[in-house]
């Protein structure tokens, strides 16, 4: 499924890095964690990462193994300096005040 | 860069406890990869070892560096620090094992899975430590290697 049509059926706060181009790449699954060395080894290409991290160090970790998107989960404050990375590299990076769970249950309902 | 007999030659400085250039380097590494049109899956394993590799660098020592050599069928990767060295590298091989501050790992870092995660990415992997001087990290990887 496009990131668009995600953004369209799920309520997501756009944050920064999503423009005209990337808003059309696939979401081909979701992967759920906050330890950083699980997550560079284990999220798939094109796969959304739902965390609670917010630490600049994010925007390296997910464009390192290709995600297409990460959605902050529970509301968490997001740090100035990973918005900033977020435009530079272009890695849309979404908020929401909804759990992981129910996050990742709305993306199943969606067929991701 | 330079450019030897085939080979590219690729170097990057990597500071202690810098956290907001971390990830800096292997995401330079991960673009001249992708730029030479490396196959995706060996751009992979190359992009998880080095990130692992550069964090432990700014976060575990007192600042090193990362080699990184393209040969015509292999990439060489070569981290090392200037200390404080490893006491017991078998111990910090084991998956799970880690010394992260809880600073650190509420940051994310911590679950003492970057070590184990380079072995895997790499053919050939090798760790030297002494304390008081310094690690290197050894890592060949092969351009016909599989996907991780
Ligand atoms: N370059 C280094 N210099 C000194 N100690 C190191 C170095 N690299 C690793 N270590 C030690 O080995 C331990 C295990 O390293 P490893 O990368 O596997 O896990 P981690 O860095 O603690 O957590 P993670 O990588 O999962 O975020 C570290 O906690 C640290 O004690
Ligand atoms: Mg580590």
């Amino acid at each position: 499924m496009k990131l668009l049509n995600i953004i369209k059926e799920i309520d997501l706060e756009i944050i920064a890095g999503l423009d005209s181009e990337n808003q059309d790449n696939e979401v081909k699954g979701v992967y759920i964690c906050d330890l950083l060395s699980l997550v560079i080894s284990k999220a798939q290409p094109q796969d959304i990462w739902i965390t609670i991290q917010t630490h600049v160090n994010i925007i390296a970790v997910s464009t390192l193994v290709d995600m297409t998107a990460i959605i902050v989960a529970e509301n968490m404050e997001i740090d100035e300096e990973t918005i900033a990375k977020a435009n530079e590299v272009k890695i849309p990076i979404f908020r929401s005040k909804l759990s992981a769970y129910e996050l990742a249950s709305r993306l199943s309902r969606l067929g991701i | 860069m330079t450019n030897k007999s085939n080979a590219i030659n690729l170097e990057f400085n990597v500071m202690k406890d810098d956290f907001s250039r971390a990830g800096e380097a292997s995401s330079k590494i991960k673009k001249i990869l992708t730029q030479l049109g490396i196959v995706s899956s060996v751009t992979r394993r190359v992009a998880i070892a080095t990130y692992e590799a550069e964090m432990n660098i700014a976060i575990h020592s007192l600042g090193g560096k990362i080699e990184v050599t393209i040969n015509p069928n292999e990439i060489i990767i070569i981290a090392v620090d200037n200390g404080p060295g490893i006491e017991d590298v078998k111990l910090a091989m084991q998956e799970g094992y880690s010394t992260a501050t809880n600073k650190i790992r509420e940051l994310g870092f911590g679950a003492g899975m970057g070590l184990p995660n380079m072995k895997k990415c790499s053919d050939e992997f090798d760790i030297v430590s002494k304390k008081g001087k310094g690690t290197k990290v050894f890592m060949r990887i092969s351009l016909d290697s599989k996907p991780v």
